[in-house]
């Protein structure tokens, strides 16, 4: 008589990091409220609007912690942005009823690059990240609010974002789910689900998409990342089942961009080196 | 060590779940002295109240631990006069975690304070002996290790303190049963991980498995103070609650949000408990042989 064997499977990696999109929702909302509210005893939220889903889970979470009333979305097309954009970033402020405003950055940006014009695409895109940004942190000045960041882990551990654009407003509630987790968070949230069914885009040129720039999925790349994070190597990755392209390609590209999560390299010259030395937690 | 427990052996007991504002150390006495006032509404007052770990700075204090730390003499002081101002003459015993200065060695420590009348008597200190250095945890760049494992005479019998990462290595409880603990009191910070949990965090399920069991395992009430609130990011998982020596939740807060959790505490339960699971007692026979192993790294050389 055989009886049953049973082995480990690795399936499970492969599909991914996995949400209990529900508990996370919850844990955000108070981190927003617990931050904002009680820690700095600010009641007031500002995000910038993209039209992709990112932007917009941010924005649902903060209607939910502060109160739509207290959520200012701005939309920063420049001139070349998609029309879809600006649609889809309004299908979020109808959603939520959160104030929104829009702000050409064309004329801001022109005016910097009209003296370089030999600049290229990726210039030009951080250069209009920087400027968008630029334009946050002065409307929540105005506002007394806080500018949120809505970066994703994914795209902080392959460095798909601009350096000090991107990653500097100082609450990023999303900074720490991968991307197909934060789809699966958006769905929950009841975002408008053209924003989470379509191909993500920084909408920095005409007919970009991430995952185009990437050379892969953000599911296969999710899914490498989270095993990668845990300490395998890439041969164990390859075990278990990824491609060993896209295995070298995420490798490379996290291990290449390690600088982008930190502040600036600092000469340390004393034993009172801030951050080396002198070390206090952010909410001392 | 023995002191006289009330007849029937049943005590009220609270755990103050609280959420300290980062460094803010009078602030956050005060916060805890409106619980206290709050405790004392009505003719009793519970015999033993625990709050958490760090429970008057917050947990995650880098190089600010040194400005914030208190000698057991001053933290004793005050807290026995938050005690005061917010509950009069009432006795209760406290145990709270802070973060002690000795001298000007540092450690992760809990107090076990007495207050009865006008004056109070520390009965306990706890110097936490596993302190996590790893991941976001960076305790030892700090702070000094406790050197010793000792129970105590509390209110509600043999007891002894284990904070937070203590408890995760099983030989920490098992030597305090085998030294007569029947309460294990646990102050805790602990940042919540594992976001796939199914109604959960993965690190809230993990720390009510280990609670859970050991208090099975040995027969205790386990009474858990876990910190709660954000700290730059990291969300405290609070959850504090009393586990009955069968290793049932008998009371739970929830994960976030500052609470009152009141349990009792049954010394009956622990009897009944050991003799229908006499785990304890097995270990005490078999424990002799598993420690004349020669195998085992234990020091040497004590032989006179």
């Amino acid at each position: 008589m055989t009886i049953a064997e049973v082995r480990p499977s690795y399936a499970a990696a492969l599909h991914g990091p996995t949400i209990n999109a529900g508990l996370a929702a919850r844990w955000l909302v108070a981190f927003l409220h617990d931050e904002l509210v009680e820690r700095r005893g600010i009641r007031r939220a500002v995000v910038g609007l993209s039209g992709g889903v990112d932007s917009a889970v941010t924005a649902f979470l903060c209607a939910r912690a502060l109160g739509a009333e207290n959520v200012y979305a701005f939309r920063m097309p420049y001139a070349t942005s998609s029309a879809a954009s600006l649609t889809d970033a309004q299908l979020v402020v109808d959603a939520l009823g959160i104030h929104c405003r829009t702000i050409e950055i064309t004329a801001a940006v022109d005016g910097y690059l009209q003296f370089e014009p030999d600049a290229d695409a990726r210039r030009r895109g951080n250069v209009m990240a920087r400027t968008r940004m630029l334009v946050l942190f002065d409307q929540s000045a105005k506002l007394g609010a806080l500018p949120i960041g809505t970066g994703n882990k994914t795209e902080r551990l392959l460095g798909y974002f601009t350096w000090h654009a991107d990653d500097t407003p100082p609450l990023n509630p999303l900074g720490d789910l991968f991307k197909t987790q934060v789809w699966a968070l958006a769905r929950h949230l009841g975002v408008p689900s053209g924003l989470v069914e379509k191909a993500p885009s920084a909408d920095l040129e005409a007919d970009q998409t991430d995952e185009g720039d990437l050379g892969i999925t953000y599911a296969r790349a999710d899914a490498i990342l989270d095993q990668l994070l845990q300490g395998y190597s890439n041969a164990q990755l390859v075990e278990r089942g990824f491609d060993p392209a896209d295995v070298a390609l995420v490798r490379r590209r996290v291990d290449s961009t390690h600088w982008k999560r930190h502040l600036p390299t600092t000469a340390m010259l004393s034993n009172t080196a801030i951050n080396e030395f002198y070390l206090r937690p952010v909410d001392f | 060590m023995e002191r006289t427990i009330n007849a029937a052996g049943v005590f009220e007991v609270a755990i103050l779940q609280v959420k300290p504002a980062k460094g803010r150390y009078a602030e956050n006495l005060a916060q805890i002295g409106e619980s206290f006032a709050q405790l004392a509404i009505g003719e009793t007052t519970p015999a033993l109240v625990v709050l958490p770990e760090a429970a008057t700075t917050g947990y995650f204090l880098e190089g600010a631990v040194y400005e914030l730390a208190r000698s057991t003499e001053e933290f004793a002081h005050d807290l026995a006069t938050t005690w005061r101002v917010a509950c009069g003459d009432r006795a209760v015993e406290l145990a709270c975690g802070f973060y002690e200065n000795d001298g000007g060695t540092y450690y992760n420590s809990a107090l076990y304070l007495r207050i009865a009348g006008g004056s109070h008597e520390v009965v306990h200190v706890h110097r936490k002996m596993f302190l996590p250095t790893y991941g976001v945890f960076d305790e030892e760049r700090f702070l000094s290790r406790g050197r010793r494992l000792q129970t105590f005479a509390s209110v509600l019998g043999p007891a002894a303190i284990l904070i937070c990462e203590d408890l995760w290595h099983a030989i920490m409880p098992t030597i305090a049963a085998i030294k007569g603990a029947r309460v294990l009191i646990v102050p805790s910070a602990a940042p919540g991980r594992g976001i796939d949990g199914e109604t959960e965090m993965r690190s809230v399920a993990r720390w009510r498995e280990i609670l859970c069991a050991t208090a099975a395992e040995h027969g205790v009430y386990v009474l858990y103070a876990g910190l709660t609130g954000f700290e730059g990011g990291k969300g405290m998982t609070g959850s504090s609650c009393v586990v009955d020596p069968r290793g049932t939740i008998q009371v739970q807060a929830p994960d976030l949000g500052g609470c009152i959790v009141r349990g009792v505490v049954d010394l009956r339960e622990a009897d009944l408990a050991r003799a229908s699971l006499p785990l304890l007692g097995d270990l005490n026979a078999v424990l002799p042989d598993l420690l004349l192993d020669d195998e085992l790294p234990l020091p040497k050389g004590r032989t006179s």
